[in-house]
């Protein structure tokens, strides 16, 4: 009985993702473009949607949950309303129109500032709620004694491991006596990373960590926690670099020195950023690539599906890999440049 | 290009949600989990240190036993030892002690005897003598007259007195 369900449950999505593209041979005004098509599914958008039908008569129906919009305007000031307003595109708002997933005034005069909660946004607290209750569980557990007293059960077990990893293998060995001082940041960095990587990978969802805003603001943070670690050593090494003549270190050690530091952090953010991004544009080109041989011909289309899911599934695994590897090299590196910020200070001259 | 400018919107909410997820684990989660996972890592290297303290104990306490053991088994042939050669020796000591008597008590009586022989003799020579003048008397009563005679029985018989008594 299930078997069956479930079979006739895919057959339907199957249907619904193929019937688009597969009948419009004859028409244009819904014209394949595969990079358009995987850029909207890796941007943030104004709406959690899922597919889109075209009815019998042309209109088309959008299965989407409508979220909800925060906008500051300079004339205006605060107005919330729901993006369903928007009817995805086809209609503006109390002055305000969506066109390819944002929001602009449509007096150019007005100044906005669009703080929605955005898909990203409603993914990334829903990801969080589960972090923090699911770490505040553990905590309460330890709390009465269970894994202090005794062996630790369920989720301590999947958990700890990841701690102890990150203690260890992280902060000990790059911020030596001062680990205990940053570890708290650097778990935090470490599943706030985590969990929305792995949300990300859950189909239909948003990709949270592949978006710059994201890494921008987790770098950032870490950049001042970088600065606010770093003492009289770190600053003398890039105004009065030793063991130069003195015209090297004002033409060339100052410079690159002082780019040195903003370099860290932005490396931090474009890399967590251009891999996990990339993982999703794979996995999405993958299956781009069916509707593509679709569109030429319909056999072609359903011969390299089954090619092209494997791939996709392939690249999925390598992508759940890639999501620990990604939070742990972000808080890795993290960790490594807070120690160069206070290495020397104590243990006397490197170079 | 679109990919690589951030959103405000996303920018303030994920810092916002960073800050409070900082602060909320921080204060309910890692302190309690870290502080826990020390305590018990802690816990455990003590119960091994101790376990390893207390084999060691256990260890020695058998070396101790074993020597206290073998210390005994010394003592108690020494005692054997000891036993047997108060006993040879108390053995021998009486039996010298024995000897010593022996040889007093054989003396002693042969001391006696000796005293006694003398004393018997002495009668026996006063009886004698006693019984010499008696028949003396007797022989002089009856021979009074024969000179001669006299004289030779009395020659002969003092003769024969000297030979008794040496």
């Amino acid at each position: 009985m299930q078997g069956n369900w479930l079979k006739s449950l895919l057959v339907a999505v199957l249907v619904l993702f193929f019937v688009p593209s597969f009948a419009n041979d004859h028409e244009e005004k819904t014209k394949l473009d595969p990079a358009k098509l995987i850029m909207e599914h890796i941007q943030d958008a104004h709406e959690f949607h899922f597919f889109t039908l075209e009815k019998k008569d042309g209109s088309e129906f959008h299965a989407t949950i409508p979220l909800p919009v925060i906008i500051y305007s300079n004339t205006k000031g605060i107005s919330i309303f729901s993006s369903s307003n928007f009817h995805h595109g086809h209609a503006s708002f109390n002055g305000y129109a969506l066109e390819e997933g944002k929001i602009h005034a449509e007096d150019p005069k007005e100044k906005i500032i669009d703080l929605s909660i955005t898909k990203n946004v409603v993914q990334m607290l829903l990801a969080l709620t589960l972090l923090v209750s699911l770490m505040v569980g553990i905590a309460n557990k330890y709390k009465k004694g269970q894994g202090v007293q005794s062996a630790p059960k369920g989720w301590q077990n999947a958990i700890e491991p990841v701690i102890t990893f990150v203690r260890d293998e992280v902060a000990k060995p790059n911020l030596a006596g001062k680990y205990q001082k940053y570890l708290p940041y650097l778990l935090t960095v470490f599943f706030f990373i985590l969990i929305n990587n792995l949300f990300g990978l859950i189909p239909g969802s948003a990709n949270v960590t592949g978006n710059i805003a994201f890494t921008i603001v987790l770098g950032v943070i870490s950049f001042f926690v970088i600065l606010f670690s770093t003492n009289k050593h770190f600053w003398g090494h890039i105004f009065w670099y030793p063991g130069v003549p003195m015209i090297v270190r004002f033409l060339i050690m100052l410079p690159v020195e002082l780019l040195g530091v903003f370099t860290k952090p932005f490396a931090l953010i474009v890399r967590l950023f251009a891999n996990m991004v990339a993982g999703h544009i794979i996995i999405l080109s993958f299956v781009a690539l069916i509707f593509i041989f679709g569109s030429m011909n319909a056999i072609a289309g359903w011969g390299f599906s089954p090619l092209s899911v494997l791939f996709a599934v392939f690249i999925y695994l390598i992508e759940i890999m890639v999501a620990f590897i990604q939070a742990f090299i972000f808080t890795n590196l993290t960790a490594v440049f807070i120690g160069q910020a206070f290495e020397g200070g104590h243990e006397g001259e490197h170079h | 290009m679109d990919l690589l400018l951030p959103g405000i919107g996303l920018l303030f909410w994920t810092l916002l949600a960073f800050g409070m997820v900082f602060f909320l684990l921080r204060k309910y989660a890692w302190k309690i989990i870290i502080d826990s996972l020390s305590e018990r890592e802690q816990g455990i290297a003590a119960s091994l240190d101790a376990a390893k303290k207390v084999k060691a104990e256990m260890a020695q306490l058998k070396s101790e036993n074993e020597a206290l053991m073998a210390q005994a088994r010394e003592e108690r042939s020494q005692m054997l030892k000891e036993a047997k050669e108060t006993k040879d020796k108390l053995i021998n000591d009486a039996k010298d002690q024995a000897k010593a008597e022996a040889a007093k008590i054989l003396a002693d009586a042969n001391a006696a005897i000796h005293s006694q022989k003398m004393a018997v003799l002495t009668e026996i020579k006063n009886q004698i003598g006693n019984m010499v003048i008696e028949v003396s008397e007797k022989v002089i009563r009856k021979q009074l007259d024969n000179k001669a005679e006299q004289e030779k029985y009395i020659q002969q018989m003092a003769g024969e007195l000297n030979q008794f008594g040496k």
